[in-house]
This record gives structure tokens, sequence and C-alpha cells, in this order.
């Protein structure tokens, strides 16, 4: 198999901001156990700026690794920013992936949308409630 | 750091002695066998010295042995080969759901041809059932291929007794021994086969060469043209270097199966019981009696296998998702589906194949080890969480 780049090493050997986080203001779950990969990834969200991400995932070195740089790249951004990360930015953040593996960034990028959909779902019955 | 290989099943290293029995034939020994001269000549009997090794492990005649580029071509001669003899007589094959893809994708191959293929279900301990072969077998059967070993989760076939019923009705018997040539008894008369596959890597030879067994009588349709070698079975100079070493690997394999079948036995179960003792939620694929002495298959639930795989590579072991051969596609193995595992657990399976060098230490490390790895990847595991709520 074509090699894993040492940044895609280096995210699966010491992967950042793994865990979950209590009461979030945004979770993305995505993938299912047929395919392999389950990706859960949780914001908290303070004045429509990313303060903090985690992620737990199961799934192949390149699932894990590109969940660890999800994290690491919206971390700090508003959520009109961390909208805009495609996939293609997270793979070329690792360094690249193998062909075979490109189908992670897709699972990655899919996570980030459903908890940005999520957060702002959370946000819009918030103000429905206010 | 010292490297523990535990992927025999994948592949072996060449023996040593393989290597310097090979050594005189690339720049001393380099004649065509198919010359007359002597450099041809002395080419040539060392490619029957090693025909006649390969025939007396199989208690088979030389005549019966042909030289191929390994396992894999072994299998597609036997499959297409008299898929294409016998089109005359039936169309109908019968294999099972759990072959290695060099039959499986043959048989896909030739069902584009016009054949049918039965792909016999397995238990979940991976056996085919002799009686369901014989229920499947119809006027129109014209082959049936069973391998003899799994090499995914090691499970050993009833050959014998399926070969029994299938040669009685004058269909022709194939086996697939890629797994289990050297390293279980593979005489082609008890195992009742009429062709058997084989390939030199995995006995501890080299890699390009491999032979199938092609009982006296058997009609079998050439598919390489272009040579007499082989009595026209299969044109192509031979590869003289890699047949010698084939010759050698399996006669050295041969010398030490009843020795080290037993030493690997001893070192499988240890590994089998410090796992599936050691580490909760993990479960033995395959059959914990009828199995290769060398395999250890095990599922380990809400981890996947490739990030096992590279932790352990990480500390120096090295071992297998499911098989060698799928490791690039996404799809689970079909063998452990065929089994009846869950798509989870067979994302999750490890498979550790023990070889010539492994020790009791070498199983002790993996075992002080791989709790480690599991806690890291289930602490990181959404459906791990899940299951402690």
């Amino acid at each position: 198999m074509e090699a894993y780049s040492d940044k895609v090493m280096d995210h699966f050997r010491n992967p950042r901001n793994v865990g979950d986080i209590e009461n979030p203001d945004g979770i993305g779950r995505v993938g299912n156990p047929v395919c392999g990969d389950i990706m859960e990834l949780y914001l908290r969200v303070e004045k429509d700026v990313i303060t903090d991400a985690r992620f737990k995932t199961f799934g192949c070195g390149a699932a894990i690794a590109t969940s660890s740089m999800v994290t690491e790249l919206i971390k700090n951004k508003t959520i009109e920013e961390a909208a805009k990360i495609s996939n293609r930015a997270v793979a070329e953040a690792l360094g690249g992936l193998p062909p075979i593996k490109m189908h992670c960034s897709v699972l990655a990028e899919e996570a980030l949308t459903k908890a940005i959909e999520d957060y702002r779902a959370r946000k819009r019955d918030a103000g429905k409630e206010g | 750091m010292k490297r523990i290989y535990m992927d025999h099943a994948a592949t072996t290293p060449t023996d040593p002695e393989v290597v310097r029995a090979m050594l005189p034939f690339w720049t001393d020994v380099f004649g065509n066998p198919s010359s007359v001269h002597q450099e041809g000549r002395e080419a040539g009997r060392a490619v029957e010295e090693a025909r006649s090794t390969v025939a007396e492990v199989l208690g088979a005649r030389p005549e019966e042995i042909v030289f191929t580029a390994g396992g894999t071509e072994s299998d597609n001669l036997a499959l297409k080969g008299v898929a294409d003899a016998k089109k005359d007589r039936g169309h109908h094959i019968i294999t099972s759901k759990i072959e290695h893809h060099a039959v499986l994708e043959t048989c896909r191959f030739l069902e584009g041809k016009g054949f049918h293929v039965t792909y016999l279900d397995v238990d979940d301990r991976g056996s085919v059932d002799p009686e369901a072969v014989q229920r499947a077998i119809t006027d129109e059967t014209i082959l049936v291929s069973i391998m003899h070993a799994n090499n995914e989760i090691g499970t050993i076939q009833p050959i014998a007794a399926i070969g029994r019923i299938v040669r009685e009705r004058g269909i022709v018997f194939h086996t697939d021994a890629v797994q289990t040539a050297g390293h279980l008894a593979t005489k082609v008369d008890e195992l009742d086969v009429d062709l058997l596959s084989l390939s030199a890597h995995k006995l501890y030879g080299p890699k390009g060469v491999g032979a199938l067994y092609i009982r006296k009588g058997t009609k079998i349709t050439p598919f390489l043209h272009g040579g007499e070698q082989e009595r026209r079975r299969r044109a192509s100079t031979h590869n003289v270097p890699g047949i010698v070493g084939l010759g050698r690997a399996i006669a050295l394999a041969e010398a030490r199966r009843e020795v080290e079948g037993p030493r690997l036995t001893a070192l499988r179960d240890r590994l089998i019981a410090g796992i599936v003792g050691g580490i909760e939620h993990t479960v033995l694929n395959g059959d914990p009696r009828g199995r290769l002495p060398s395999n250890v298959s095990v599922a380990i639930a809400f981890v996947e296998g490739e990030s096992l795989v590279l932790s352990l590579d990480m500390e120096g072991i090295a071992c297998a998702t499911g098989s060698a051969c799928t490791s690039q596609s996404l799809e689970p193995s079909h063998v452990l589906i065929g089994i009846g595992l869950s798509h989870e657990l067979a994302h999750g399976t490890l498979r550790f194949s023990l070889g010539r060098h492994t020790t009791e230490e070498d199983v002790d490390h993996v075992l002080a080890v791989l709790p480690g790895i599991v806690a890291r990847l289930r602490a990181m595991s959404p459906l791990y969480q899940k299951e402690k709520k």
C-alpha cells in the first residue's frame, strides 16, 4: 500500500483533541460500521467562534489522522470560516493521503458540516425559546 | 528495535539454505533447460530434480507436476484449464464463499464465459460441509474447488471427505493448498484430489514460483502458448533458480513439518489464550482445533484493524488485518463475513501468522503490548463509549 505521510503518522501516533465535550454546542456523527469508519465531532462555540473541538473515531489510521487534523484546523475559527474547510484542505494539511484513503477526508468534512448544522439548529431553537 | 514478524501467511523469508541452493543457477548453470547442449542439460537436470522432490512430497509422479509462477497462476490454470477442457460435458462449478480471490475471481471470470458457479456457505467456524457439496452436484458439474486451509482464519477443510464424494462422480476436484503445502500433510491420494496448487514463498522459498499437481488423465487446456515446456501444459522458459528454490524449500519444510507443527501449535494456543483471556470483548475466528498451526485470527470489538496493525508496527510487530491481499479495499473480508461476523467485528480483526523464527518470548511480547494498544484505540472509539454506557 502507498505509505502514509509523516504528518498522517504523527496525527495517528499523537492524535490531538481526542475525547468528547460535555453539553457541546454542536455534534456531528457520520459513518457506519459497514465502511469501517465512524466519526464523532464535538464543538464548543462562544460568540460564533469555535473555542474547543474534540473527536472520537472508530477507523483506520487515515480516519484517526483526518479527525485529529480537522479539530486542529477549526479551533479558534469562526463558524463561517470553519464551514468553508473542505476535505481537500484536510488532506493537504496532512501532507496528502493515499488515493484509497481520500474517503476518510470526505468523512471528516461531513462530520464538520453536520456539527455546524447541529450548532446552527440549536442556536435557532434557543432563539425561538428566548 | 528488534522486529517480530508474524505475517507468515502473507509471505515467509527465504531460507538461507534455499538461497544457497539457488545461487549457482543465476551465473554458473544459467542454461535454458530446452537447449540440447551441456549448459541446457545441466539446467534441465536441476529442474527435473526439483520436480521429483515436489512430486515425492505430494506422493505424486514427477510428470504430474507443472511449475508455474505462483499460487495464483496455479489456481487460474486449474480452474480455467478444466472448465475449458470439460465444457462439452457441463458448465457447472462448485466452490465455497471463503476461497482465496485467485479462485473466486477466476470463477467470476468463468461466469462471464457462460459457466454457472455455486458458492457454498460455510459454518461459523469456516468449515465446508461435505454433504452440502454432495447436494450441490448436478449432472452438469465438471469441477469442484475447495481450499485445503483458509488463509485468513486458518480453518482446515475436510478435503478427503469432499474428494471421495466428488471424484466418485467423475468430477474433477481441485484444492488450493497454498497455505498448507510444507506445513500439513499434503499427499494427493490421501487428500483425494485431482489438482493441487502450491506456492514457494509461503514455505520459505522464493517469490514468483509455484506448482500445480495434475493427476494423470485429468484433461486441462493450457493458457500459455508458445513452447514445449512442461509437456505443453505451460509454455515459457523455466524459472530455473526459482524452481530449484521451490524444490529445496519444500524438501526442508517437509523434513521439519512433524517437529515444527506441534511447536507452532503450542505457540498459537498460547497467543490465542493470552488475547482472548486477557482482553475483554475479543473472540477467536475460525475453528479452535481444526486450524493451521500458525494461524491466530481474533476479532477485537470496537477498534479497527488497520489502526491496530499500524500501532503494532510502531512497536516492532508485523501482523495483518483480515488478509494482505484485500487490505486496500474498503469492503470487509469476504471470509469474515462468510463465517457470520458483523461488519464491525470483521473490520476489527487481526491475523497473526507464526513461523519458524517465532519464539515464546515473541508471543509474550505481543501479549504484553497488545492490551495497551487496544485500550488506547478503544478510548478513542465512539463504539466503545456506547458499550460502556
